[in-house]
């Protein structure tokens, strides 16, 4: 495993761009606002999924992510936009350790889910991984598998046996992804003949099937035209009742019209990060400001 | 007529002499397989006959007889040599395509380039000295030996090959997920390049089934049935060979009809392992 948590500090040439919004936490605006109509769970309404503190990571010698303080709240969406090449991916990658797949990769810096450290000495990367599922920009439904196996890949592969649990899964995974009513007919075509949009709610379902707690999705529907967009946004929204989501898009629109809350990402250094309404409508940042309204990016 | 027709006829009859041009180079590739089979039917199916795969070869002087032991023999041998190669040979592609360092896959693929290129009777040696001399004798495991380690260059470097084949998206989507990395591997990526892993061993099986020259002083051939693998066995490319240089023109038939019969052999594992390979789904690599 190349990645390595080290201590050292990242050479600082230049200062953060916006330091006061660097530290600033979206929290203060849940305790407060908007989420309070939710009905009561076990878990408080203003529960903190993902704590990231001072996290800087590296590509080799080339540093992608500078020193980045958020957290990100539970069974809400959160959106990660930002210019390509801002760090936007490699963040959500740090998110449940597949940062540290890539030669030459490294960290620094503190991610907590659910106050536990992802990258604690005794934790096991898979295991992080089967609590924080992933959803891939290109879908990749894997080719020598029906839809069945590949919605039931992840609980067969973790030793899951008995056949009424994987068919309960299964189907309750397709329904969740909205794609049960599609494909309950040919559950044994392979999962390579459904259409761009079926195949990425495939590998949506693919990815509740193991029931994580939390969903990343990086640029989920990129790829896609507008009607599959629009349904794999109705799914998020769906999703987040019981999900936490954190999206990386490069669609503005998209940012605006699914996530609660927005973080802007320029260079690898965090610009904003507060709620989307805030974000899009009154932000606090010139720059954010010129991204949002197309002014530049 | 418009001012560009004379540009493009001459277009025209380039493109036309350079498709035919390569059409007579893909026709040069066949032709010679083509006349090899051709000819090896003809001289070889006549004296083919029930007895040729029952019976053991006569003395000399007499006529008829068969190879039946060296069928089997060879048979045996490529049983062998496949039991120390595909192993060795897949896990070390694996190694390199999933697992190994830059550095130290440098130098193993340096390794297995090498290797291919070493000449067959030079593993005959190897074997005699690491099998033969310790064993005090030929055998069928010495033959085995010098076949399986010829196999396990080609099959690293096709398996490699293969695997790196498979989209990256593949394996992060499996490690997203939460399965060990082993089970990734075993149960994703090498399914999913299945047919290329399977086309690189039968590859390497088809090079090894008609290599005389390691056999020599290893398996050394047999008249009479192997009862033990250590003791002598028969091959089809040893009695071919003994056959082809003798003074009678029984056996000269007969060699004709093992040539025949070896290539039939490597047919027929060829087909019979792919139909028991073969996926539900077409993976993404051939």
């Amino acid at each position: 495993m190349s990645a390595n948590i080290t201590t050292a500090q990242p050479k600082k040439e230049d200062k953060p761009l916006t330091t006061e919004n660097n530290q600033r936490s979206p929290l203060a605006h849940l305790a407060s606002a908007g989420r309070a109509e939710t009905p009561s769970r076990s878990t408080p309404v203003s529960e903190v999924a993902f704590e990231v503190n001072n996290l800087s990571c590296w590509f080799g010698q080339q540093q992608a992510v500078y020193g980045l303080n958020l957290q990100i709240p539970a069974k809400a969406v959160t959106a990660i936009i930002g210019p390509s090449g801002c760090g936007k991916s490699t963040f959500l990658r740090c998110l449940n350790r597949m940062h540290e797949l890539v030669r030459g990769s490294r960290l620094n810096g503190r991610i907590r889910l659910f106050g536990e450290d992802v990258y604690g000495p005794r934790v096991d990367a898979t295991l992080v991984r089967r609590r924080v599922g992933m959803v891939f920009q290109k879908s990749n439904p894997f080719p020598t598998m029906s839809i069945r196996e590949n919605v039931t890949v992840g609980l067969r592969l973790n030793g899951v046996r008995q056949r009424p649990v994987l068919e309960e899964r299964m189907e309750r995974a397709l329904h969740m992804a909205a794609l049960w009513d599609e494909v309950k007919d040919h559950l044994d075509l392979p999962g390579t003949s459904l259409s761009g949009g079926q195949q990425q709610r495939l590998c949506i379902a693919r990815a509740l099937a193991v029931q994580p707690e939390v969903l990343l999705m990086d640029e989920p529907a990129s790829a896609l035209d507008p009607i599959a967009t629009m349904k794999i946004e109705e799914l998020i929204q769906e999703l987040k009742k019981d999900y936490t989501i954190v999206i990386v898009t490069h669609n503005m629109q998209q940012a605006a019209r699914c996530s609660d809350y927005t973080a802007f990402l320029y260079l690898g250094r965090l610009i904003e990060y507060d709620k989307t309404v805030k974000i899009f409508t009154n932000p606090s940042n010139k720059q954010t400001e010129d991204y949002v309204t197309g002014r530049f990016g | 007529m418009n001012t560009i027709s004379p540009y493009h006829t001459w277009r025209k009859v380039k493109n036309h002499s350079m498709s035919v041009l390569s059409f007579a180079c893909a026709i040069t590739v066949i032709a010679p397989l083509a006349l090899v089979l051709f000819y090896l039917i003809k001289a070889g199916a006549s004296s083919l006959d029930w007895h040729f795969f029952t019976q053991l070869p006569k003395p000399v002087g007499e006529l008829g007889g068969g190879m039946a032991n060296a069928i089997v023999g060879t048979l045996m041998l490529l049983a062998l040599a496949s039991f120390i190669g595909v192993p060795v040979g897949v896990l070390g592609g694996v190694y390199l395509s999933e697992y190994g360092s830059e550095r130290v896959n440098w130098w193993i693929r340096f390794g297995a380039d090498v290797l291919n290129g070493v000449p067959s009777i030079v593993w005959g040696i190897v074997a005699y000295a690491l099998v033969v001399v310790p064993m005090k004798g030929f055998s069928a495991y010495a033959g085995g030996v010098a076949l399986g380690f010829m196999m396990i260059p080609l099959i690293i470097r096709t398996t490699e090959e293969v695997l790196l084949l498979v989209p990256n998206g593949y394996r992060e989507g499996a490690l997203a997920l939460g399965i060990p990395r082993w089970k990734i591997i075993l149960r994703i990526v090498m399914k999913t390049a299945l047919k290329g892993i399977v086309t690189g061993v039968l590859l390497a099986v088809a090079r090894i089934a008609g290599e005389t020259a390691p056999l020599l002083f290893t398996a050394f051939g047999n008249r009479f049935w192997t009862h033990h693998l250590k003791d002598p066995i028969a091959a089809l490319p040893l009695q071919i060979f003994s056959y082809a240089i003798s003074p009678y023109d029984d056996w000269h038939r007969q060699a004709w009809a093992g040539a025949l019969v070896l290539i039939l052999i490597i047919f027929l594992i060829n087909i019979g392992v792919r139909a028991l390979t073969r996926g539900k789904f077409s993976g993404a690599t051939r």
